[in-house]
C-alpha cells in the first residue's frame, strides 16, 4: 500500500497530464492575441500591406526607409518618445518608490487615505483622463492654469496649451506622471511594509545612522524582486500611455508633431494611412524599445 | 549611541518624525487629489457656475442636472446609454470571470505541477510582463478579423483574457502554499481538480481580488475593442460612449456632462479597489521579479 502510494507521488513529479488541461485555456489566449500578433507584427514588417491586396515582401525596406527616409519620426517621433520614456519611465519609478516609503513611515489611517489618493488617478483610466486635463490646460481664460497665472501675473494673456508645440510635449509628461503610480508603486509599498523588523534592528546597532542610509543598505536590497517589478510595470506604463497626446490636442498629427510618440506614429500609418508595413516596422521598434529599457533596468537590480 | 533608533516601517504610533514625511508628501499628494476632486465638484456644478469667471474649483450650489442631461442627450442619440452600460457590463463581467478561471488555472500548473515546456512557459510569460498592446493592434485587428469576431462581444473580450501580470502574481502567491499540503491531499485520493478546487482557490483569495481589480481596470476603461474591432455601434461600450463625448461636445455647457460620465466610470474602480484594496496588499508582498 505504501508503495503505491509512493510510485503514485513518483510519477506525478515527473509529469502530470492534467497540467496541460489546466494551461490550456491561458496559453490559447496568450497565443492568439500575444504571441501570434508579434510574430506577424514582425513578418509583416518586411513587406508592403494595404489591407486590400496580399503582402508583398520588401525585405528590410520599412527598416531603411523608417531610418533614412522618414524625417517626422528621425526629428520629432523618435526624440519625442526617447525625451518622453525617459522622464515619465525612470521619474515615475523614482517618484513611486519615494512616496512608498514615505507612505511606509506613517501609521495605518494616514497611510491607507494617502495611499488611495496616489493610486486614484491610475484608476481613472487613460481617456477619462484626457477630458479633464483639457479643461484645466484650456486655452483661453476660462482655462484654469490660464487663470491662475494671469492672476499671479506670471502670464498677460491666455496661453494655447495644448496647440502650441512648445508646451505640449511638458504636459504630456506632467499628465503621464499624474496617473504614473499603479501598479508597481502598489508592489513597492507592499515590499517595503513587508519587509523584516529584525534587519532594522540589528542595521541599526551595526551603525546605519539615519533613514536615508536605512533605504540605501537596508531597504533596496531586501525588497529587490518588487523594485524589478516596479521598474517594468513603470517603463510598460510609460510606452502605453503614449497616446494621450493625440487625445490632448485632438488631432493625429498632433500640432507641429510637438506631441506625437511612437504608438501616434503605428497609428497614423497604420489606420489613417493603411501602410500596414511600414506601421508594422514601427511596431517591431516599439517593442524593441521596452526590452531594451526593461534590460537596462533589470541589470541595475541585479548585478548590485 | 544615542540618537537612530533604526526601523521606522509600519509605525503603530504616531511620532513626531512623522510630520516631516507628511510635510514631504502633502504637495504631491495635492497634485495627486486636486484633479480628482475637481472631477467630482465640476459633475455637480449647475450651469452658471461652469460659465463661472473666474473659474472655481469647487462647488457652491450642487446639483444633479448634469447626470440627467447625460441620459438625456444618450435618448435623443439613436442609441440610449443604458445599451452601452449593458455592453460594459456583459464584457467586464466576463471578462474578470474568465481571467480568474484561467489566470488560477494556470498560476496552479505552473507553480505546483511538474510538466513538460513549464520552464519555457514561465519565462515566455515573465518576457510577455513587457508587452505593449498597442504596438500589436494591427495584427490584432487582422486576428480578429480572420477569426470572424468583429462586431461580436468576443471581439472585447478574448484579447483581455491573457494577462501575463495577472498570471505572474497569481503563480508567486500559489508558490507560498507548502507543497506538503498538496501532497497529503493527493494520497488521501484527491485529483489534480479536486486540488484545485478544494485547497488551491480557497487559500488564494488574496491573489484572486488581484486577478480582479488588474481585469476589471483593464477592460472598464478600454476603448480600443470598440474603437477598432466593433463598427456596429449598438456593440460598443460605455468607456467608448463617453469618449465620444469627450470629443463632440467640447464646449462649456458639455464639460459638466462629460464630468459625470467621468465619475460614472471613475466609481465603480474605485469601490472595487477600496473593496478588494487589503488582499491586493497582501498579495504584491510576495509579488515581484526574482
Amino acid at each position: 500500500m505504501a508503495l503505491r502510494k509512493r510510485t503514485k507521488i513518483a510519477k506525478r513529479e515527473q509529469s502530470n497530464s492534467s497540467a496541460y488541461w489546466f494551461m490550456a485555456p491561458y496559453v490559447l489566449m496568450f497565443l492568439t492575441f500575444i504571441i501570434i500578433p508579434m510574430v506577424v507584427a514582425i513578418g509583416l514588417s518586411f513587406t508592403s500591406f494595404n489591407t486590400i491586396q496580399m503582402p508583398t515582401f520588401k525585405g528590410f525596406l520599412n527598416y531603411i526607409n523608417l531610418l533614412t527616409a522618414d524625417d517626422v519620426f528621425m526629428q520629432k517621433v523618435l526624440p519625442n518618445t526617447v525625451i518622453y520614456a525617459l522622464i515619465v519611465g525612470p521619474g515615475g519609478y523614482v517618484l513611486s518608490f519615494i512616496v512608498a516609503w514615505g507612505l511606509s513611515q506613517l501609521t495605518s489611517v494616514p497611510r491607507t487615505i494617502l495611499t488611495i489618493i496616489f493610486y486614484s488617478p491610475s484608476m481613472t483610466g487613460a481617456t477619462a483622463m484626457t477630458v479633464l486635463w483639457r479643461i484645466i490646460f484650456s486655452g483661453d481664460q476660462m482655462g484654469y492654469v490660464n487663470n491662475w497665472l494671469m492672476k499671479l501675473g506670471i502670464i498677460d494673456e491666455p496661453i494655447l496649451w495644448l496647440v502650441d508645440s512648445r508646451y505640449l510635449l511638458p504636459i504630456m509628461i506632467i499628465v503621464a506622471l499624474w496617473s504614473s503610480m499603479g501598479v508597481g508603486f502598489l508592489a513597492m509599498l507592499a515590499g517595503i511594509l513587508n519587509s523584516d523588523e529584525e534587519i532594522y534592528e540589528a542595521a541599526a546597532i551595526d551603525g546605519v545612522k539615519n533613514r536615508f542610509q536605512e533605504v540605501i543598505y537596508i531597504t533596496i536590497p531586501t525588497m529587490k524582486p518588487q523594485m524589478l517589478f516596479g521598474a517594468v510595470m513603470a517603463i510598460v506604463g510609460a510606452f502605453q500611455n503614449g497616446a494621450i497626446g493625440v487625445q490632448l490636442s485632438g488631432s493625429n498629427p498632433t500640432p507641429n508633431y510637438a506631441g506625437q510618440l511612437i504608438v501616434n506614429h503605428i497609428e497614423d500609418y497604420g489606420f489613417i494611412r493603411y501602410e500596414m508595413g511600414y506601421a508594422a516596422a514601427v511596431s517591431v521598434v516599439l517593442l524593441l524599445m521596452v526590452w531594451v529599457f526593461s534590460k537596462l533596468f533589470g541589470k541595475l537590480f541585479r548585478e548590485k | 549611541m544615542a540618537g537612530y533608533k533604526g526601523s521606522n516601517i509600519n509605525p503603530k504610533k504616531f511620532e513626531r518624525g512623522q510630520i516631516k514625511i507628511i510635510i514631504l508628501l502633502l504637495p504631491l499628494a495635492i497634485f495627486m487629489g486636486i484633479p480628482i476632486v475637481f472631477i467630482v465638484c465640476h459633475a455637480f456644478k449647475p450651469i452658471d457656475e461652469l460659465f463661472a469667471f473666474p473659474p472655481q474649483i469647487l462647488v457652491h450650489k450642487p446639483t444633479l442636472e448634469n447626470f440627467s442631461k447625460l441620459f438625456k442627450a444618450s435618448q435623443s442619440a439613436d442609441i440610449p446609454m443604458s445599451r452601452y452600460v449593458f455592453n460594459s457590463i456583459i464584457v467586464t463581467a466576463v471578462v474578470v470571470i474568465a481571467s480568474i478561471f484561467m489566470s488560477t488555472m494556470a498560476g496552479y500548473a505552473l507553480s505546483k505541477l511538474k510538466f513538460k515546456g513549464k520552464n519555457t512557459i514561465l519565462e515566455v510569460n515573465n518576457m510577455a510582463l513587457m508587452f505593449v498592446a498597442v504596438a500589436v493592434m494591427i495584427p490584432r485587428y487582422l486576428i480578429i478579423d480572420m477569426l470572424g469576431i468583429k462586431d461580436t462581444y468576443l471581439a472585447h473580450i478574448l484579447p483581455l483574457l491573457a494577462m501575463p501580470v495577472g498570471l505572474f502574481l497569481v503563480k508567486q502567491f500559489i508558490d507560498q502554499i507548502p507543497d506538503a499540503l498538496i501532497e497529503a491531499a493527493y494520497i488521501d485520493g484527491a485529483s489534480d481538480f479536486k486540488i484545485y478546487r478544494k485547497i488551491i482557490l480557497p487559500l488564494i483569495k488574496p491573489a484572486i481580488s488581484t486577478t480582479v481589480i488588474l481585469a476589471f481596470q483593464q477592460v472598464w476603461t478600454n476603448v480600443e475593442s470598440s474603437n477598432l474591432y466593433i463598427n456596429n455601434e449598438s456593440m460598443k461600450t460605455l468607456a467608448f460612449y463617453l469618449n465620444t463625448l469627450s470629443n463632440a461636445n467640447n464646449t462649456v455647457a458639455g464639460q459638466g456632462i462629460q464630468a459625470a460620465g467621468i465619475l460614472i466610470q471613475f466609481i465603480p474602480n474605485l469601490l472595487i479597489f477600496l473593496i478588494l484594496r487589503k488582499s491586493f496588499m497582501n498579495t504584491m508582498a510576495h509579488s515581484g521579479i526574482k
